[in-house]
């Protein structure tokens, strides 16, 4: 038996960044915030033991215990989907600050191109894709977005330049770029060289000491070169953990509830009125009444409570209805290694956003009119601080082990340098996400099932971009050049990016999006779902800007309609099914 | 390579040379086996084997004993097979002077052996290669399955023991299991090979707190700093820096 807690005006479903800045934002206002995280607290005082690649890296340290959540996986619609049994292709935050603590920090506004995709790609190329890309309008422009881009910039002190070919900017970034190196400047010399405009990366790596508006510091980075994967034991890479999660406890507003994992959503007269969640530790039941729930745990556990609290109508891959798991995407990666004889680079030095890059090649910045995909994107050097387990690269030829696999891996390991592109990711109406019939997790509840592979726009892109790469890299002087390849199928096993998006997107009309431009449920008023789930696609950046500013537009939408007293923000372009 | 860079690689190589007491034993075949099992180490040599001592301080090291296998047939097996992953060569020590061998019984007494983040409730089925690992069996089931396994094909294939056949006849057998050409119960035999070469690099690469790296030797192969708090002065730097590595431990001490 559930023991009921008092009613409180909000309460999240995880504490990353999207609870995070949900939780200051309306602790701030004077709401009372709960967040339930199913994880641990950490700050930066947690991460004074970062420094080890074998424990944070190669076993997971800071990630989601698979043993006890997964998902279940298969390419189509026709095989068996099985346990990811192990984090692989994409690893999944838990606890306080989730993915926040171990990301890169690169941190990227969405083209005008992307929050209507459709509209423009038919105006200018007509339906290019066919019927089976369910390629849809984001419901908001990029102008309306502008603020909270810059917004969530300002909380995360991001350190930029001017981007000749990115989204128009009202203001200069907080802080400046951070340092370039010789990694980067040769990138930099070379696609100047080809007619391109690069610039340094945009960053949540700081490249000085910054207080935030809200009175948080954010300290130097020092280039230590473990932050990919990592926690910052300085607090210099932005994070919820030291910007908005303090932010929300000063208020006295905010209760910050651990070990709490939320199982089901509770829905009554069509409204969300709170949550059921279970004490880890003690394993104890108990609900948690509230005036408007948010969920923000992430793009996959977002779906799956919706689907499993039986809100929202699931997506039906065989008739295109149902809007609960569809349009999820990934990131498609074209790229180019180079091999140097002659030049060894300190690659193991570096931050997670340490980055230069060129955004000729990202959306609609190039003609496709004589090209059989649309979209494209942003293509990169990072130098993030390489690794010497995991990158043991060699050129291709060389065996996997024995003594010429160490001959090569050993001389190649400061010889190779990267150019890789965050190839943008087109919905096809066969990629969604939906409850497993066979599977559960430790709670007994059904796992997520992710249907997914590549398509024949992902292929056409990946192609044409790596050959970008590629051109950069001979410019750059490689001796050897190896171009990125696409495996047959969408693999689960090796490391690609945790770059997941959809399953409850966002857009105007409640026929085809399960949330409107505030994230609020077109089907659950009461009910906003925060995340990268609201993509109707992915772009051709790292999504967590994107995902940061639509967090401030839902909280803006969750005080106004905590204001009013209820009620849809916005008016679907056609009737809901519920009315 | 700069004729400076080349000295400085000279001095190291000698130094590491001596540091290992590489020119202790043979590293050919059987003879391996002396400088796995510290009993036999001859110590009348200038250096003890770096697997003899502790990282730090003059005693033995202690931490050059088993807590996961329990026969020394089955642990040589697996300390030859890592040499042969990862040999000794003129760039520096192979997996078993790196301490690879009990970095892995280490690990495969623990959470990792125990799959202790892997989820594990079935139906099992084989799945296509997309799917991932899907094996009912624990990794240190798999370790012990595959050792029992490559000692049996040796006995077939060569009519004698692994760990007494020529380095070819070894590299014969394993990529037998790298390319699925043997059958493991529970699990495919490339899972396997994947994981023995997979913790092969990490007991090569890991930190020295976990029992490999040792002297972080594997690290200088690389020229990796390891744990170096800063490199706010050198980022800039248009030449390679090369630098002392650090470990965890000057964390703490």
């Amino acid at each position: 038996m559930a023991t009921t807690k008092d009613k409180v005006d909000v309460v999240t479903i995880g504490v990353g960044w999207t609870g995070g800045i949900i939780a200051a934002e309306l602790s701030k206002a004077g709401y009372n915030v709960v967040g339930l995280e199913r994880g641990e607290d950490r700050s930066t005082e947690d991460f004074q033991m970062m420094h080890d690649e074998y424990r944070y890296d190669l076993r997971h340290g800071l990630m989601q215990d698979t043993s006890k959540e997964t998902i279940t996986f298969r390419n189509n619609l026709d095989e068996l989907a099985l346990p990811m049994r192990q984090q692989g292709s994409f690893l999944l935050g838990s606890g306080v600050g989730g993915a926040g603590v171990h990301w890169n920090g690169q941190t990227w506004r969405f083209l005008p191109y992307d929050l209507e995709i459709k509209s423009m790609t038919e105006e200018k190329y007509g339906n290019k894709l066919g019927d089976e890309y369910t390629l849809q309008d984001w419901g908001i422009t990029y102008d309306e977005l502008e603020p909270y881009f810059y917004q969530f910039e300002q909380v995360a002190g991001i350190s930029g330049e001017d981007n000749p070919k990115g989204a128009p900017r009202n203001n200069d970034y907080p802080t400046p770029p951070m340092k370039s190196t010789p990694i980067l400047d040769l990138f930099k010399e070379a696609t100047k060289n080809m007619g391109l405009h690069p610039f340094q990366m945009p960053s949540g790596n700081l490249s000085e000491n910054y207080e935030n508006p809200d009175g948080e510091t954010i300290a130097q980075c020092q280039y230590c070169g473990f932050c990919e994967r990592f926690g910052c034991e300085y607090g210099a890479k932005s994070s919820p953990n030291v910007t908005v999660i303090p932010t929300a406890k000063k208020t006295g507003n905010f209760e910050l509830r651990t070990h709490s994992n939320v199982v089901e959503i509770i829905q009554e007269g069509g409204k969300a009125t709170g949550v059921r969640y279970v004490d880890v530790l003690s394993g104890e039941e108990f609900i948690q009444p509230a005036d408007v729930v948010v969920l923000t745990s992430y793009v996959l556990n977002n779906t799956r409570l919706l689907l499993q609290s039986n809100i929202g109508q699931p997506y039906n891959p065989e008739t295109g209805e149902g809007v609960i798991g569809k349009n999820y995407c990934y990131q498609i990666l074209p790229g180019a290694a180079g091999f140097f004889e002659e030049k060894k680079f300190n690659t193991f030095m570096g931050a997670g956003s340490l980055g230069a890059t060129v955004d000729d090649y990202n959306g609609d910045n190039f003609d496709h009119s004589d090209l059989d995909f649309i979209h494209g994107g942003s293509i990169s050097i990072t130098q993030t601080g390489r690794r010497p387990i995991a990158s043991n690269v060699t050129p291709s030829g060389t065996p996997s082990w024995g003594a010429e696999f160490k001959k090569n891996a050993i001389k190649y390991h400061n010889r190779t340098l990267n150019v890789t592109s965050q190839g943008a990711s087109m919905p096809h109406r066969n990629n969604y996400m939906d409850l497993d019939p066979t599977y559960k997790d430790y709670y007994g509840n059904p796992l997520l099932r992710l249907t997914y592979d590549f398509t024949e726009q992902d292929r056409k892109l990946h192609e044409y971009i790596t050959q970008v790469c590629a051109e950069i890299m001979g410019e750059m002087g490689a001796d050897i050049i190896e171009e990125a390849e696409m495996s047959e199928h969408y693999d689960i096993v090796p490391y690609q990016t945790t770059h997941n998006t959809g399953g409850v997107i966002m857009g105007a009309d409640s026929q085809t999006s399960a949330v409107n431009n505030y994230l609020q449920m077109w089907d659950s008023e009461s009910l906003f779902v925060v995340g990268a789930s609201a993509f109707a696609h992915n772009g051709g950046y790292n999504p967590t800007g994107t995902v940061g500013a639509l967090a401030y537009r839902a909280a803006e939408g969750i005080q106004k309609y905590l204001e009013n007293g209820g009620g849809q923000l916005v008016k679907s372009k056609s009737k809901s099914r519920l009315t | 390579m700069s004729e400076e860079e080349k000295h400085k690689t000279d001095e190291s190589r000698r130094q590491f040379l001596k540091n290992s007491g590489y020119f202790a034993g043979g590293l050919v075949g059987g003879g391996i086996i002396g400088s796995v099992i510290g009993w036999q180490i001859d110590d009348t040599n200038e250096t003890k084997n770096q697997n003899e001592q502790a990282n730090q301080g003059n005693g033995p090291n202690f931490n050059r004993a088993l807590k996961f296998f329990k026969n020394r047939g089955v642990f040589e097996r697996l300390a030859v097979a890592t040499e042969r992953i990862f040999p000794e060569d003129d760039h520096g020590p192979g997996a078993i002077d790196l301490g690879v061998p009990y970095f892995i019984d280490h690990e495969l007494a623990g959470d990792y052996g125990n799959n202790e983040r892997i989820y594990m409730s079935g139906p099992f089925h084989e799945g296509t290669p997309y799917q991932g690992f899907q094996s009912r069996l624990r990794r240190k089931e798999i370790f012990m399955e595959g050792l029992r396994v490559i000692e049996s094909e040796s006995q077939k294939e060569f009519d004698d023991s692994f760990v007494n056949l020529e380095g070819e006849q070894q590299d014969e057998i394993l990529a037998k299991f790298a390319n699925d050409e043997v059958n493991l119960r529970g699990v495919q035999a490339s899972t396997f090979f994947g994981l023995l070469r997979e913790a092969t690099l990490a007991g090569a690469f890991s930190d020295p707190l976990y029992g490999g790296n040792t002297n972080m030797e594997g690290w200088r192969m690389k020229e990796f700093p390891g744990s170096q708090m800063s490199y706010m002065n050198e980022i800039e730097n248009e030449d390679f820096v090369e630098m002392e590595p650090r470990a965890l431990y000057d964390h703490l001490h």
